[in-house]
């Protein structure tokens, strides 16, 4: 980065490069999205079954239930995130570009949400068929915080599975470390899940708290990050 | 190599052992038993040093990771390292003695007010970041890695609160928590005083001795890369 306007081209094109690399590895594997969405459905399904619900208890818990899946399920694409990186030696490709290192954060970052929101969106009709609920009430509102529950997630998720990355045992570490972390995110996007599900308690609060957590959470990976890449 | 004796945690060992004999002494024999809750309120004074303690160890440990970050200096991962075992140490404490605690004074063992989970989520996430420096293997790897961690775990502290906070407070709280730290004056203050200086006096023993023995082993490593060298 030697001044702020090539520093500005060169961000985003690194985060656009990395994006569209991990779109097209994944438009050609489908492994990400295959290994979430075929597990955060069996998540939905073996609640069905453990539970035994009504419509209305449904409608009441089928918030949490849908973030419990989209949680395990993301947890798996974004294991597969940084694992792919590895398994080439791509991580030393990464390392030794000459690209803006919060780029390749911000680019990796990109791709998990588009990920994760692909399964979230083709869950939710599914969701609803299962559970008897109904989805459209306020369906605007509902994939707003679905993007941002999303992004928040992801925002660890990514520099995590960084992390996980280069550990013995990396499947196991990125939930054990992501799923406390993300506690905030969580409770705040069940809240207003809630309501978009047809809940009455005004979710003001908690969908400032998103906001929140997903500005200070890309802001510190994206700030944290070159330190996991340089080693 | 022989290492001198350490005066300064012997020192801090001695003062420690002084001061837990005077603190159980206070809490034991000297303090008034509290009136509504009775015996088991006695814990209050080990269980509020261990809790405050423990925060204090986490605030520590994103201190050293950030000054970790920018010199890059071993010492400052050591210092994280050991400062975060004796954290979940007294967070363990913690939540050990609120059960004993909660159970005869509240009639539950577990209750999801804020603090207690707060408390457990903290546990959760620095139990992760040890297990984190448990499966890495290259040290300066690691080092860093859990320097993030551990700027990104204590980042989260008031935004986990705040979220546990507003959801708690939406429901109605099951207890209300007894009239801990608030008001309490006169033998009850000067024995929670002398408690927590006692608490504070142990968590840096412990941390110096924890300190020192990384530095052992790490002494150790060397020799052994040495041995292989000139094997080799």
């Amino acid at each position: 980065m030697t001044f702020a306007f090539s520093g500005a081209i060169g961000m985003w094109h690194a985060i656009t490069t990395i994006f569209w690399k991990d779109l097209k590895i994944e438009l050609r594997t489908k492994e990400a999205f295959s290994a979430s969405f075929v597990f955060a459905l069996m998540v939905l399904v073996i609640f069905n079954f453990t539970l035994n619900l009504t419509t209305e208890e449904a409608t009441a818990m089928g918030a949490g239930f849908l973030w419990i899946a989209f949680a395990f399920g993301g947890v798996l694409a974004l294991n597969r995130s940084f694992a792919l990186e590895r398994d080439e030696n791509c991580l030393q490709g990464l390392q030794l570009a000459p690209i803006d290192r919060g780029g390749v954060y911000l680019g990796k970052c990109l791709a998990n949400v588009v990920f994760m929101l692909i399964t979230e969106l083709i869950l939710l009709p599914l969701f609803a068929v299962f559970f008897n609920v109904d989805i459209t009430a306020r369906l605007g509102y509902l994939v707003v915080v679905l993007v941002l529950g999303t992004i928040g997630f992801s925002a660890v998720g990514t520099l995590f599975s960084a992390i996980a990355a280069h550990t013995r045992m990396r499947e196991v570490i990125l939930p054990i470390l992501l799923l406390p972390a993300a506690v905030p995110v969580l409770i705040a996007a069940v809240e207003c899940t809630t309501y978009a599900l047809g809940g009455d308690a005004s979710p003001a609060l908690w969908f400032r708290l998103l906001v929140v957590y997903d500005v200070i959470f890309l802001t510190v990976s994206f700030l944290t990050f070159g330190f996991i890449l340089q080693e | 190599m022989t290492s001198a004796p350490d005066k300064t945690g012997i020192l801090l060992t001695a003062l420690a052992l002084i001061a837990m004999l005077v603190s159980l002494y206070l809490v034991f024999m000297y303090v008034p038993t509290e009136t509504t809750m009775g015996e088991v309120q006695k814990i209050f004074y080990f269980h509020v040093p261990s809790a405050w303690l423990a925060f204090l160890a986490f605030f520590l440990v994103f201190v050293f990771s950030v000054v970790y970050l920018m010199r890059h200096e071993k010492k400052w991962d050591n210092l994280a390292a050991s400062t975060a075992e004796i954290g979940v140490l007294f967070c363990t404490l913690v939540l050990i003695t609120g059960p004993i605690w909660a159970k005869p004074v509240w009639g539950i063992w577990w209750t999801w007010d804020a603090r207690l989970t707060l408390t457990l989520v903290l546990w959760l996430i620095y139990v992760g970041y040890l297990m984190l420096r448990y499966y890495m293997v290259d040290p300066e790897r690691k080092a860093t890695f859990a320097a993030v961690l551990g700027i990104v775990g204590f980042v989260d502290v008031p935004l986990v609160y705040f979220s546990i906070r507003w959801w708690r407070t939406q429901h109605p709280q099951p207890v209300l928590a007894g009239g801990e730290g608030s008001g309490i004056e006169g033998p009850m203050l000067l024995t929670f005083v002398v408690c927590l200086a006692t608490f504070t006096v142990m968590f840096f023993a412990l941390l110096r001795y924890r300190y020192r023995l990384q530095e052992l082993r790490d002494a150790l490593d060397e020799l052994h890369d040495r041995v292989d060298h000139s094997a080799g």
